[in-house]
């Protein structure tokens, strides 16, 4: 029975590797790249190891700064996991969530998988091969995150790969029971974002409410950590304590969570979920009337789980504020740095703005090249079949696209001020300040404009592989590479104004929106010379 | 009669393959044109060529007076289209796509919305990662239907019905040609095409090997006549037939057109006692077609040169 139900797992995994030989590498390596830019942000960054320690007393002695990150002594290896962790554990987790929602939900809603569940395939192989190679992949994520902390000793490294590792496991287990769940593909992603969501929080929360050790460089943290995977990760206190046993957490849980996906698999049927899809409108709205209404309606979801996750760090940033202009005022410090000013309230504002302006790049990216998915899906098909241009349509989603970005700029401004207890007049000019953030990304979604038009079949690849280089080579993290100058200044973000720490010039703002807006019209012009390249 | 459609030595290549090659394509207002041909030979890209999805390489081409290119837009308020594929956003309605599809177009009849929905008996309130093939079909049919527009494009739009809804969809498109506009049915199920074509193209291997009415179609086949006799029948008897063979006592052949009276003359002596004679199903028009190879020549050869007699009848 239990073999007969794994018949053609090593079949379908060999298909799923075939399949990701492009997206799983992309992850891997990107994530260590990140790790190498932390660990030499530290390197480069600091003038002797003591400054190095003080840091990390102060991550430790501040509770709001320890929602961002857990000090667990004063060492480089451990100081550049304290600032770049919970970004690599995030991304860890939703490489592992996509890849199992990719081979087996996704197959489902496209119908691939009946074409495979006809053939000698038993009822869990599709999910046993899915989980097999986020396992594998989190798995290899070990050695590649401890040869990026380069320089650093190596049994830490091995243990920081670990940490990032546990939290991909555990949601590779969270993945495969939310694709059981879920009435769509979409919502499973969704589903377990949630969780990761939550998951963040509880370590934050329980670093926040924890105390610091004798040492004064290491917060011995609350209860809440230990039903968080992100915790686990911290508790493995790499280039500190080194300890593997938080791995068996994880490993447990994954065990765990099979066990209960294996259960709900054999009470739902393929391409449908346990939780089932409620009957909608039968009549389209107001708003569904042009394809601006049509793209709004399209970007809704993901323009909702932005706006809540821009809430959420607008609230956090805000609340830390005071604590970090009162305890971090070292000039020459990161902030100062990134802000590019002495004077530590708007150079920590402006920090965050840079961080921001990055993430709205990724929106951007994301919302716009569902313009892509519209053509390569045979959606675009129906709707250029009616009264339609396609510059309209292209117009459509451009429009959607940057109402969207304008609604998390000012979501984003408004809680942080709120938060940071900001006057009215203070908000405003954060707003206008986050706004000025926004050219950055903008050009950004010029490039998914003109790859959409020029060069459809690769639009995806090029979108992310240029937004991860911008992203790369920004002032956060290409001076920590030693990029050089001219690299740097490829970049859109290096040439975004550090506002509001320094005063707005017109030329960049104009310069960058001139570009942003170019690369559209390119993108635009070449959409309506070219054949469309549809589903044949 | 003006033509709705005119496309004359249409090309379209993609890279190395010849998707189309010199196409040719007349269809005249208020007409129903059946469009056959097997996968790949080039329909789903002449109606894409037709809607100014895909640009044509060379030869000419006018929809409903304009240039589906260049005036797509204004020309696509006067059509509705029906893709092979029908691809829906998951997360919208049934009834949300088919109002959006409408307005997008320029508004849609309500009335016939309402009676479409009926007679498809579609819910419209489900969303459409729920329906099945055949449901999504039903979706463009309806969003096509309850446009009031002169031209419909159809691209294979029955494939995922079921056959009371094929019946449903034979009905409406009736009443289309009655009310006189013009349809483009591009299909694989020859009875639908039998029943509702005024005049059928047939294409293969990215041209067009064969354009009439049915009846002209049928002309140029053979017939096939089963008999009963008293006194049994030679072979020799009967002058030109073919394939003859016997089926539960009678003696089944195909005749030539032509030499049907002159076969009949010689069965007259054996006491014939039962005798029916078909005509040609358009299923057995279009397997000639394709069983057959395309003579060699045929490939240089204009498609205006190549003989009717030299692709249909000759076994």
């Amino acid at each position: 029975m239990t073999r007969n139900a794994l018949a053609g797992t090593a079949a379908l995994t060999r298909l799923a590797l075939r399949r990701d030989r492009v997206a799983l590498p992309g992850w891997l390596f990107g994530l260590a790249a990140l790790t190498a830019s932390f660990t030499a942000m530290t390197v480069t960054g600091f003038e002797s190891p003591q400054a190095v320690a003080d840091d990390a007393a102060l991550m430790a002695a501040t509770p709001a700064l320890r929602m961002t990150g857990l000090s667990s002594g004063g060492s480089v290896g451990s100081y550049a996991l304290a600032r770049g962790y919970l970004t690599l554990a995030v991304l860890a987790a939703l490489m592992s969530v996509f890849a199992v929602v990719r081979h087996t939900r996704q197959n489902e809603e496209t119908g691939r998988a009946e074409l495979i569940g006809a053939a000698v395939v038993g009822r869990h192989a599709p999910l046993a091969a899915a989980v097999l190679v986020a396992v594998m992949a989190n798995l290899a994520l070990v050695p590649l995150v401890a040869l990026a902390m380069v320089g650093q000793p190596v049994g830490g490294a091995l243990v920081a790969g670990a940490a990032v590792a546990v939290v991909g496991l555990a949601f590779t287990g969270v993945g495969a029971v939310t694709v059981q769940l879920s009435p769509s593909t979409r919502a499973a992603s969704g589903m377990a974002g949630a969780g990761l969501g939550l998951a963040f929080l509880l370590s934050g929360v329980g670093n926040m409410l924890g105390s610091v050790d004798g040492t004064g460089m290491r917060v011995i943290s609350a209860w809440p950590v230990w039903l968080s995977p992100i915790g686990w990760g911290q508790q493995m206190r790499a280039f500190d304590r080194d300890s593997w046993w938080p791995l068996g957490l994880g490993v447990a849980a994954l065990v765990l969570l099979l066990g209960v996906a294996a259960l709900l698999a054999n009470r739902r049927d393929v391409g449908r979920g346990i939780l089932s899809e409620r009957l909608g409108a039968a009549r389209a709205g107001r708003g569904l009337v042009n394809p601006f209404g049509l793209a709004v309606r399209l970007q809704r979801a993901s323009l909702v789980g932005w706006a809540v996750a821009m809430a959420a760090f607008g609230l956090l940033f805000g609340a830390i504020s005071d604590e970090v202009v009162t305890v971090d005022d070292d000039p020459d410090g990161w902030y100062a740095q990134m802000g590019g000013t002495h004077q530590m309230s708007s150079a920590f504002r402006t920090a965050m703005l840079v961080i921001i302006g990055m993430a709205l790049a990724a929106y951007l990216v994301q919302v716009l090249l569902r313009m892509r998915a519209e053509e390569a899906e045979g959606r675009l098909e129906s709707v250029l079949a009616t009264a339609v241009s396609r510059a309209r349509w292209a117009a459509g989603h451009v429009a959607a696209a940057a109402a969207g970005s304008v609604v998390l700029v000012v979501v984003f401004a408004a809680t942080m001020g709120v938060a940071a207890g900001d006057s009215a007049d203070q908000v405003g000019e954060l707003g206008v300040a986050a706004l000025v953030h926004l050219t950055g990304p903008l050009v950004l979604g010029g490039v998914v404009v003109a790859a959409c038009g020029l060069l459809p079949r690769w639009s995806g690849a090029l979108a992310w592989g240029l937004l991860a280089a911008a992203v790369l080579l920004s002032p956060m993290f290409g001076p920590g590479f030693g990029a050089p100058d001219w690299a740097l200044s490829l970049s859109p973000f290096t040439h975004v104004p550090k506002a509001p720490a320094v005063e707005v010039t017109a030329g960049p703002v104009a310069a960058l929106v001139a570009a942003a807006v170019g690369l559209g019209a390119v993108g635009l012009v070449a959409l309506r010379r070219r054949d469309l390249v549809l589903p044949s | 009669m003006t033509a709705a459609i005119r496309a004359e030595g249409l090309v379209k290549s993609f890279g190395r393959v010849h998707a189309l090659n010199r196409l040719e394509l007349t269809i005249d207002k208020g007409q129903v044109h059946g469009f056959l041909g097997p996968n790949g030979a080039g329909k789903t890209t002449t109606i894409r060529i037709l809607l100014g999805l895909l640009r044509k390489d060379g030869g000419e081409l006018t929809v409903l007076g304009s240039d589906p290119w260049h005036d797509a837009a204004a020309l696509h308020r006067r059509l509705a289209y029906v893709p092979g594929e029908v691809n829906l956003w998951p997360n919208l309605t049934g009834g949300e796509v088919i109002d959006l599809l409408g307005r997008l177009r320029g508004g849609l009849d309500e009335a016939r919305r309402a009676a479409l929905l009926e007679r498809f008996a579609l819910d419209p309130t489900k969303k459409c990662r729920t329906y099945s093939k055949g449901n999504r079909q039903k979706v463009a049919l309806v969003a096509a239907f309850a446009s009031n527009v002169e031209l419909y494009l159809l691209d294979e739009p029955t494939s995922g019905l079921d056959p009371l809804m094929e019946s449903v969809f034979q009905d409406v498109v009736a009443e289309l040609r009655d009310e006189g506009r013009t349809v483009l049915l591009s299909s694989h199920i020859l009875a639908e095409v039998e029943a509702l074509c005024d005049r059928v193209t047939i294409v293969r291997s990215a041209r067009v090997v064969e354009s009439g009415t049915l009846d002209q179609l049928r002309h140029l086949t053979r017939t096939t006549v089963a008999v009963r006799t008293a006194a049994p029948v030679s072979e020799c008897d009967l002058g030109s037939v073919h394939d003859i063979r016997a089926e539960g006592g009678r003696l089944v052949f195909d005749v030539d057109p032509g030499e049907l009276n002159g076969v009949l003359t010689r069965l007259l002596p054996f006491d014939v006692q039962e005798l029916t004679c078909s005509p040609p199903t358009l299923e057995e028009l279009f397997r000639r077609h394709y069983d057959e190879q395309v003579p060699g020549d045929v490939a240089q050869a204009k498609p205006e040169d190549v003989a009717l007699a030299d692709l249909v009848g000759v076994r």
